[in-house]
């Protein structure tokens, strides 16, 4: 094809004149082509159009200039205003981390009582402990501490470890179960007991609560053979062996016979992270106490 | 399915063979593999292969189709297909869409079983809109306007079908695969290695058909629309391809590792990710719009000169735009200035576009008043020209960091996917079903009245509501109070989202119903057909001299 300038020679032209179809709404003639009865318009480029993509290659360029950019094979421009997005990162983490180890260093030494006695401190902390609370805790252990399910209440007076913030800080430390230096916690499996036994141990455990166990059982017979050891006679519990107290009502799988049965069957091996892998010793104590305030927080 | 009827008894032959040699492949993956999941896709394979044998050697011998008719007209068998195939997976995407949303505001009511928790529906929903509906939708309505705007017959009658079919097997072949976990973990990319090969052989015979009809065509210049469909099917294989190079465990098995690693790997999925965006339901459904608006609303392209800066400038700027999804990350700081200054340098191209639409119904505003098929593209085109400003602004570093990993993005995504595309396809589906019915019409024209408002307003409520959303998240993610700790807890971000999460499963259900009464008009419609007027219909008569 030969480009021409002569209008005669244009697609769609009237041979004579050299006019092209002209659009009656717009005024506007048409390229000449058709493509099964679309048609388009010959419109010039809106000057709007070019001044803004003018616009938007000055805003590219000006970025470029002043910002890390373009490639240079080994390195790239760095462009006028040096900005590093790591350095970027640690300079806005620390400005924000400043601010706040002006108070979270108080909670280095877990002396609790001080900390407590300090009303300003205890005002700036315990905003923050609420939330780390429901950052790394709640998950499990519920929004208001609650528990579930599996999950211990937090905000009860019954503690399988010890409710005190030393004790509380040294469970979150560890964690149970999990780590080499972990609290240890195991409900052996008794699926070798006959099911006879299981189910008389488990009528009795389940009365344990209530107070209505009769110690003249076969069932209280079993239980001070074989549960005796680390729940306490009785079912008073036994704190350092992680065995709960199956006298009040709040072990945490439940204490009604299907699950006591269950939990004779299986076995039990509760679970908790150690959290020394992940928040400092300081946000420890924080944590301990706030969660050693929840019992007195509950409505 | 009509397949067989537009076939020569040669045609016939060879895709007995081709059936065949599929119902083989699957016979082979089914007796090889060594996971349920490259069975249930062997099995599939020989039971569609199985099935199209007896399907066309049932009519093997029947008389072939006579032959000046075959040529003198255009071949819309695939395409009438592929629409089916569009609204099946419409109702698929879409339930599973409103599905998800609804999980996440009722998470209890997961049910207990793998193959139904978010995880693995939620792909479903993506793979199904975006391949499912979208794909099938483009390749449909590209054979409808290539060869209308060619004034050609399609290249042969066999190809598109296996076009058609072989990549429906494919989004059935992901989508199946990832109820039973299969997937490789690249988002927009699930499908497995032997899914993608499968898909490249599909789309290679995809741009071979493309090139041989448009080197048939009876005009001498490629109508915009085509450039944009070529676009669509050249760069979606570059990208499918490099994005999905992989290493399969087990030739017998169903799981690949991906050979990229790293920041690199993070970049070429994004760079494939974005551009899945850009060329898949972007440049495909701006073809859609090119061929169907100018149609529907009887009047010229506003400006050839125009269609030229924004076709050049969208498939110019846009293959640089992905690391704007990677801001604040490991991926070097430079890297992601390009990409946010291309990103800006995208927004002229992107409104050029869909200021040539909206211009293109000047004189014609009446029948945007009157017509809800037109309106349905109207509409198309300002969500695309929001949803792109939108992008071009998220995509500025501030502004991400507010935006970023909160549900504004999924806001963005579907005032892209809701208004824009869908309403394209809507809009495309509704001007073509009466034509292919031979009608003037649709079955039910008030309901495509009432179709377009739960369109509408599903997709204002669900954009709404996650604009509301993300604003929210981003602005309580980044709160610190005077002491240096944070604000708001992950938790009550969490907790806060919950009348949106409502507000959006409801957006969705109102755009999933209007979907319901569209496959029930087109159904009524394509029942209620007529015999064709090929009066305006024909390729050129000069074709057939050949």
């Amino acid at each position: 094809m030969t480009r021409t300038s002569d209008p005669h020679d244009l697609p769609g032209a009237d041979p004579h004149t050299g006019n092209r179809l002209i659009d009656p709404v717009t005024g506007y003639d048409t390229t000449g082509h058709d493509w099964g009865g679309i048609q388009e318009l010959n419109t010039p480029f809106p000057k709007i159009a070019a001044i803004a993509l003018l616009l938007t290659f000055i805003y590219a360029v000006i970025a470029w200039i002043l910002l890390p950019a373009w490639p240079t094979g080994r390195d790239y421009t760095r462009g006028l205003w040096g900005l590093d997005q790591g350095r970027m990162a640690r300079d806005g983490y620390q400005a924000v981390d400043t601010v706040r180890q002006g108070w979270l260093t108080h909670f280095t030494t877990p002396d609790f009582a001080a900390l407590k006695s300090d009303p300003l401190l205890m005002a700036q902390a315990m905003p923050a402990a609420a939330r780390l609370f429901a950052d790394n805790c709640a998950a499990c252990h519920g929004a208001a501490g609650a528990g579930g399910p599996g999950f211990p209440a937090l905000d009860d007076a019954d503690w399988l470890w010890g409710g005190e913030p030393e004790t509380v800080a040294e469970t979150i430390a560890i964690g149970i179960n999990a780590a080499e230096d972990s609290r240890v916690a195991e409900m052996p499996v008794f699926d070798w007991l006959e099911p006879a036994d299981r189910q008389a141990l488990a009528t009795h455990v389940a009365a344990l609560p209530k107070g209505e166990a009769p110690a003249d059982s076969p069932g209280a017979a079993l239980f001070a053979e074989n549960c005796a050891s680390c729940h306490g006679d009785g079912g008073t519990g036994g704190l350092m062996a992680g065995a709960p107290s199956l006298t009040d009502d709040a072990v945490i799988y439940g204490q009604d016979e299907a699950t006591i049965l269950t939990t004779l069957k299986q076995g039990r091996r509760g679970f908790m992270p150690a959290w020394n892998q992940r928040l400092t010793p300081a946000e420890v104590n924080l944590l301990a106490l706030y969660v050693s305030t929840l019992p007195e927080a509950k409505p | 399915m009509n397949l067989p009827a537009s076939l020569t008894t040669s045609e016939r032959q060879i895709g007995i063979g081709l059936s065949a040699a599929l119902a083989l492949m699957g016979l082979a993956m089914a007796a090889l593999a060594r996971d349920s999941v490259m069975a249930l896709h062997g099995t599939m394979a020989l039971v569609l292969g199985l099935g199209l044998v007896f399907r066309l050697g049932g009519v093997l011998y029947d008389a072939p189709p006579a032959d000046p008719d075959r040529v003198l007209r255009y071949d819309d068998g695939p395409t009438r297909f592929g629409i089916w195939m569009t609204l099946a997976w419409a109702m698929v995407g879409m339930v599973a869409g409103v599905w998800v949303a609804a999980l996440l505001y009722w998470p209890e009511a997961t049910p207990p079983w793998p193959a139904t928790s978010f995880g693995r529906l939620r792909p479903v929903h993506t793979t199904g809109i975006i391949f499912g509906f979208g794909g099938n939708a483009l390749i449909a309505t590209s054979f409808w306007v290539l060869q209308r705007t060619s004034r050609a017959r399609l290249a042969d009658a066999l190809s598109p079908w296996v076009v058609l079919i072989g990549y429906n097997l494919f989004c059935a072949w992901a989508v199946t695969g990832y109820l039973m976990g299969a997937t490789q973990s690249k988002e927009y990319a699930e499908a497995e290695w032997y899914a993608d090969l499968w898909l490249v052989a599909v789309w290679v015979l995809y741009f071979t058909l493309y090139m041989r009809t448009l080197a048939r065509r009876a005009e001498p210049h490629i109508y915009v629309a085509n450039w944009y469909y070529l676009a669509f099917i050249l760069v979606v294989a570059m990208l499918h391809i490099v994005n999905n190079i992989a290493l399969p465990v087990s030739w017998a098995g169903s799981k690949s590792y991906t050979v990229w690693a790293g920041v690199q790997d993070a970049m070429i999925q994004w760079w494939y990710g974005h551009n899945a965006v850009a060329f898949f339901l972007t440049a495909g459904f701006l073809g859609m719009l090119y061929y169907f608006l100018p149609v529907r609303a009887g009047r010229p392209i506003w400006s050839y000169r125009l269609s030229i800066l924004s076709f050049w400038g969208i498939v110019f700027f846009y293959i640089w735009v992905g690391s704007h999804h990677l801001h604040y990350t490991a991926l070097p700081y430079w890297v992601q200035t390009l990409g946010m200054t291309f990103s800006v340098m995208l927004l002229v191209p992107s409104w050029a576009s869909a200021g040539n639409a909206i211009a293109t119904l000047n004189g014609a505003w009446g029948k945007v008043r009157d017509d809800a098929t037109l309106r349905f593209m109207f509409v198309a085109a300002v969500f695309y020209g929001l949803s792109t400003f939108e992008g071009s602004f998220l995509a500025i570093r501030p502004v991400n960091s507010l935006s970023h990993y909160t549900d504004w993005t999924v806001g963005h995504v579907h005032s892209g996917t809701l208004g824009w595309v869908a309403m394209i396809i809507f809009g495309a589906i509704y001007t073509l079903v009466p034509q292919m019915a031979g009608r003037e019409t649709m079955a039910w024209p008030k309901a495509v009245e009432w179709h377009f408002w739960l369109a509408v307003l599903g997709t204002l409520v669900y954009v709404i509501a996650m604009w509301n959303a993300g604003i929210t998240q981003g602005l309580m993610w980044r709160a610190y109070d005077a002491n240096g700790a944070l604000s708001y807890s992950f938790l009550e971000s969490v907790q806060a989202m919950a009348p949106y999460y409502l507000l959006r499963a409801m957006g969705g259900a109102m755009f999933l119903t209007g979907a319901v009464i569209c496959t029930l008009n087109c159904r009524a419609t394509l029942r209620a057909s007529r015999s064709r007027d090929l009066q305006n219909d024909r390729p050129l008569v000069a074709q057939a001299a050949e």
